[in-house]
């Protein structure tokens, strides 16, 4: 199949960004959307122009490395699909695809479609962890966790820190990423002891990074790649408030 | 030649560590915050060890190449992390932990290291658990264990098909409070590409700035590489995509002695290879074969669809070969076994190159809802790559490159031949022998980190506390920069017409077809002359766009493509010098009248260490003989 | 503790806190205006003069007034600065399912009731309250013919009927949104209350904004 592929191109993070398009044959259903982009870098590097740089890693959808905005969706239109796992034959032969970067204020492009997401390590460096230093432990059965507890926290660490809950929010807000840690934190016994603190700490920090707030349009939710229910926000804000209501 | 004492511990096995961590010397807390260790990547074995330094007080740099430290590849291991904590109480024990790994490895491990792994691998556990990591739990709210890997015992400890991603969240977030603490500072996007030797110690590397490709100096009073395997040599492999050999190739090149480089393992079930344009090959987790039974039609080319091809004319080839273990064998034997399948003509799909996992029979007999709640994430993937659903047809699937047991040579406190220099994790060769079992690598990887190199770094550090901060202006790491720079301007000056993948791609196909997962003699000296003059014209022929001073990710792959063309001939020496079968490595030449693999204790019982002797000399071979003075040497018989 | 709403989640708070405030009086207004619907005004009129002067009510009021205006003025503040954290934003967009069209376009329903609330304020609060009306008595109370008013204006202006209609239908979509938000703020919200607050939201706000519509449409129809 054929492709018509309408991407954004920017040198640097200073460099003033615009579309360019290209066209592209021999596309095979079988192929992923971004072995697609590569092999349009093939021809574009045998051309001797720039190729499209983009993060990618682990192509398994685990690491959160890549991440586009394709067609008007984060990680394009499949529903919990991080872009390395997009495949061709979602698209239809001669579409014109637009593939844009994240874009929020808090996540500067760096070049083409790569981002700066190290807002993202800042929040986790301002309480998300438990305090724990290795040998401290004890047995790991030494304190049993409800099923349920377990179960959430698995479901909330599974993120994955991509950024298309970011990146989908209007307001660019990071709430459901700093949602998903605390739900997470929250459901070990361990985990209660610095909860307020966290909780203060990293919604603060996220607010200082430029984050926008939450308005509850639930886009997060709906491209996050991990399923991520927003009713991690809403213990978010219960955690804040009452934390907050303590001081 | 004493250039490999291992440095083992006299003394019972199980007595070994405890009696060499007492001797082991101490830094005083207010001299560690003077001394500077650099850790490079920042998966299980680089965050733990990283965040554990820090925790100590001593001042640690950490770089990765990615954006963030929470993307390495250990984020991407499924099945699980194995530890002896007998929670099921079927008599397990670090015995039969450390027996199942010496014989997984094919008995060409060191005894005392493995001892070792098996012995911290519950702190391990109880650390993560105390980090939040969530291992699954049964309804009584204690932590659940599976059996994986062809094992008798349930030692497992998992979180669903995520295990490593979820073991890697607890590691970055105990580093990420550290980063907080200022005791680590984080270096993300930057690549290492040198090491700097000093009067004969690792005091620094040398990195490039990926965003603006700026050269920098680091320096610190030792250096430790977790940089991973080195897998992605065969250009297709279950591993990221950037995942490279480079940190301990150029460690190689400064002197350190690079053991077992041709132990790779192939991973028995991937997704096989669908197109031309394939970048990667995705792992479907070996737990998979706990249901899944692996077939192939007894005809040749039988054009019939999976599911009209009748029991009987079906081969379940491993529940045959071996009715002990069948689908359960180790990683190695199941690979090799579809491989001979396959190359016999009877491989099923467009390429012939794939086999059946079928899970029918389970669905069947235990429900569509067990199959979904234990392997439904893995079989979304499937459908979501290949456009078809495991639940109504076999799964294909085909081996892959995985894990590289090979690498860094390390002594028993994880110092390779460089004094402080050290590698841990995947990067150092120590404790999987010839082939790595399921779930013993998150284990191996966070052992070193937290339990491990902690304690050992120490003594060579308790030598460097007079040491000041080691200065970036001498004249060596002026050397190591200059000709880093050199070597970058020379793959930006060449101006060719072939892109640094489509070597990587040809270079992979060498590798595979003669270095993987059979070797013979004549294939492997083949393969030193291909890899020759694939050199030759990568160097002639090479196109990297834009410049140096930019974010340019061609470049980046020119330079670890050129590493890896160097790193593949060692690694065919390596399999070249090995005339015997051993593990995952396979030489036809050494097979039982049944075509397995054929040990030769008597020559090979060795670690293979390499020595860099220059550019385009044979590398030096050293050999640290195995001593086995608790196990008895045994085939290893899945029968 | 204040600084608490230096926080985006504070200031999240004071939209949630002042709108259920707010849909309170939206139940009382609702139940009062229905009575329009009795007989020939003198249910209403009776119901409007005890709003008018029950001294409950005449502190609720200013009350009520702050609310509206820290609700307006919230919203403002954190619109505009939201705005701000994506300076470029995206050619193309297409819906991903789940987000509602008015959760997404919260601030412009709120701006169309702000139009309408100042609209509607003028037609009857301003006039009782500091202009002349009309009086009634029944029996030996006088008080203002406020039915008179909202008959008047229904009956002869089709214009104001719509008018009205079209507030009242903004004024239940943007209720259907800030509805189960308002609880999802304060943090009164899991996987399970999610689908109930959901409905209930919706129940609500149907039930207002058809509660209001109906009035005019039954003087248009009817009257």
């Amino acid at each position: 199949m054929t492709v018509k592929l309408k991407i954004w191109r920017q040198k640097d993070s200073s460099s003033k960004g615009k579309f360019e398009v290209y066209e592209l044959d021999n596309v095979a259903p079988d192929m992923s959307f971004l072995e697609m982009l590569d092999s349009l870098n093939q021809r574009l590097v045998k051309e001797g122009k720039s190729p499209v740089a983009f993060d990618h890693d682990c192509r398994e959808g685990i690491c959160g490395s890549c991440g586009i905005y394709i067609n008007g969706r984060p990680h394009g239109n499949d529903h919990r699909t991080t872009t390395c796992e997009l495949r061709m034959r979602g698209f239809k032969d001669g579409e014109t695809i637009t593939i844009e970067p994240w874009r929020a204020a808090a996540f500067p492009v760096v070049k083409d479609l790569v981002v700066d997401r190290s807002a993202f390590d800042k929040i986790i460096q301002a309480g998300g962890y438990i305090s724990v230093n290795a040998g401290a432990a004890q047995d790991a059965n030494a304190i049993p966790v409800p099923k349920h507890n377990a179960d959430v926290a698995f479901d909330t660490a599974s993120c994955i820190g991509c950024g298309a809950c970011v990146a989908a929010c209007k307001n660019a807000s990071a709430m459901l990423f700093v949602a998903a840690k605390i739900t997470h934190l929250a459901q070990f016994p361990q985990g209660r002891v610095e909860a307020p603190e966290r909780v203060k700490r990293m919604v603060a920090k996220m607010d200082e990074l430029g984050f926008g707030s939450c308005t509850n349009t639930r886009a997060c939710e709906a491209e996050c790649p991990k399923g991520i229910s927003i009713s991690t926000i809403a213990k978010l804000n219960r955690e804040y408030l009452t934390a907050k209501l303590k001081d | 030649m004493n250039k490999l004492n291992a440095k083992i511990p006299d003394g019972p096995l199980p007595d070994k560590w405890t009696t060499h961590k007492t001797k082991l010397r101490l830094v005083n807390p207010a001299n560690r915050r003077k001394l500077d260790i650099i850790v490079v990547g920042t998966g299980l074995a680089g965050s733990s060890a990283a965040s554990t330094l820090g925790e100590l007080g001593y001042n640690v740099k950490v770089f990765c190449y990615q954006d963030s430290p929470r993307r390495a590849h250990s984020v991407a291991a499924q099945g699980g992390i194995n530890a002896a904590k007998n929670y099921k109480n079927d008599n397990d024990s670090i015995y039969r932990l450390f027996y199942d790994m010496i014989k997984g490895g094919d008995f060409r491990a060191r005894e005392a290291n493995v001892y070792r792994a098996a012995e911290v691998s519950n702190l391990v556990i109880d650390h993560y658990t105390a980090l939040g990591v969530p291992f699954a739990r049964d309804y009584g709210g204690l932590i659940e264990n599976r059996s994986f890997g062809g094992v008798q015992v349930s030692r497992t400890f998992y979180a669903k098909g995520q295990t490593g991603q979820q073991c890697l969240i607890g590691a970055y977030s105990a580093l990420s409070r550290q980063i907080d603490k200022g005791t680590v500072t984080m270096y993300p996007r930057r690549e290492m590409m040198d090491l700097v030797v000093i009067d004969g110690k690792a005091r620094g590397i040398i990195v490039r700035n990926l965003i603006t490709g700026e050269i920098e100096r680091h320096s610190a009073h030792a250096v430790v590489l977790a940089t991973g395997g080195y897998g992605t040599i065969y250009y297709l492999s279950t591993l990221a995509l950037n995942s490279n050999g480079s940190a301990a190739w150029r460690a190689y090149k400064r002197g350190a002695l690079f053991a077992n480089p041709s132990f790779v393992q192939i991973h028995p079930t991937s997704i096989p290879v669908l197109n031309d344009h394939q970048c990667k090959l995705t792992l479907m987790s070996e737990s998979l074969r706990n249901d899944g039974r692996v077939w192939v039609p007894k005809t040749k080319g039988d054009p019939r669809k999976p599911n009209e091809i009748p029991e009987e004319e079906r081969d379940y080839y491993l529940e045959r070969r071996y009715p002990a273990f069948g689908n359960l064998v180790p990683r190695d034997v199941a690979s090799r076994a579809a491989k001979e399948r396959c190359d016999a003509g009877y491989g099923v799909g467009p390429t012939g190159l794939s086999v059946y996992l079928d899970f029918r029979d389970a669905i069947q007999k235990k429900g569509r809802k067990y199959i979904e709640d234990n392997y439904g994430n893995l079989f979304e993937m499937y459908e979501k790559i290949t456009g078809e659903s495991p639940y109504e047809v076999p799964m294909r699937i085909y081996p892959a490159g995985h894990y590289t047991m090979g690498g860094l040579w390390v002594n028993y406190n994880l110092m390779t031949t460089i004094p402080g220099l050290y590698a841990i994790g995947e990067a150092n060769f120590s404790d999987h022998g010839a082939n790595r079992l399921g779930a013993s690598s998150l284990m191996q990887t966070s052992g070193d980190g937290y339990f491990i190199l902690p304690y050992t770094i120490a003594d060579y550090l308790a030598d460097e506390i007079k040491t000041p901060k080691i200065p970036t202006n001498t004249p060596e790491f002026d050397a190591a920069e200059k000709e880093v720079k050199d070597r970058i301007e020379r793959l930006m000056s060449i101006n060719g017409t072939e892109t640094a993948t489509s070597f990587h791609k040809r270079l992979g196909k060498i590798m595979w077809d003669y270095c993987g997962m059979v070797r013979n003699k004549e294939g492997l000296e083949k393969a030193l002359t291909l890899l020759d003059e694939l050199k030759e014209e990568f160097w002639k022929n090479l196109k990297v766009p834009d410049t140096a001073n930019e974010l340019n990710q061609e470049l980046e792959k020119a330079n670890r493509v050129a590493d890896f063309l160097e790193l593949g001939k060692l690694m065919v020496y390596d399999a070249l010098n090995r005339r015997e079968s051993c593990g995952a490595h396979f030489r036809e030449e050494s097979q039982t009248k049944n075509g397995e693999a054929k040990r030769d204790d008597e020559n090979y019982s060795y670690v293979a260490a390499w020595e860099y002797a220059g550019d385009g000399k044979e590398p030096i071979l050293h050999k640290e003989e195995l001593k086995f003075e608790y196990v008895k040497l045994q085939e290893r018989s899945y029968k | 503790m204040l600084e608490i709403f230096n926080s985006s989640i504070g200031k999240k708070l004071i939209m949630s806190i002042t709108g259920l405030f707010l849909m309170l009086f939206l139940v009382v207004h609702l139940t009062v205006n229905l009575m329009l619907l009795v007989g020939d005004g003198e249910v209403f009129n009776r119901a409007a003069h005890f709003m008018g002067t029950n001294p409950a009510v005449r502190v609720i009021e200013p009350i009520l007034a702050i609310g509206f205006i820290f609700h307006i003025f919230y919203a403002t503040y954190i619109t505009l600065q939201n705005r701000k954290k994506r300076p470029i934003g995206y050619t193309t967009s297409a819906s991903n399912g789940l987000s509602t069209w008015s959760s997404k376009n919260i601030y412009i329903l709120g701006a169309t009731i702000f139009i309408f609330l100042v609209i509607h304020l003028a037609n009857f609060f301003w006039k009782l309250k500091f202009e002349s009306v009309e009086t009634i008595t029944y029996g030996d109370e006088t008080m203002p013919n406020a039915y008179a008013l909202v008959a008047g204006l229904f009956t002869n202006y089709w214009w104001y009927d719509l008018l009205y209609v079209i507030g009242a239908i903004s004024l239940g979509l943007h209720l259907s949104h800030g509805f189960w938000a308002a609880f999802q703020t304060l943090g009164w919200n899991g996987t399970k209350w999610l689908k109930r607050l959901e409905v209930v939201a919706y129940v609500y706000a149907i039930v207002i904004g058809t509660g209001f519509s109906i009035i005019p449409i039954y003087f248009f129809l009817f009257k």
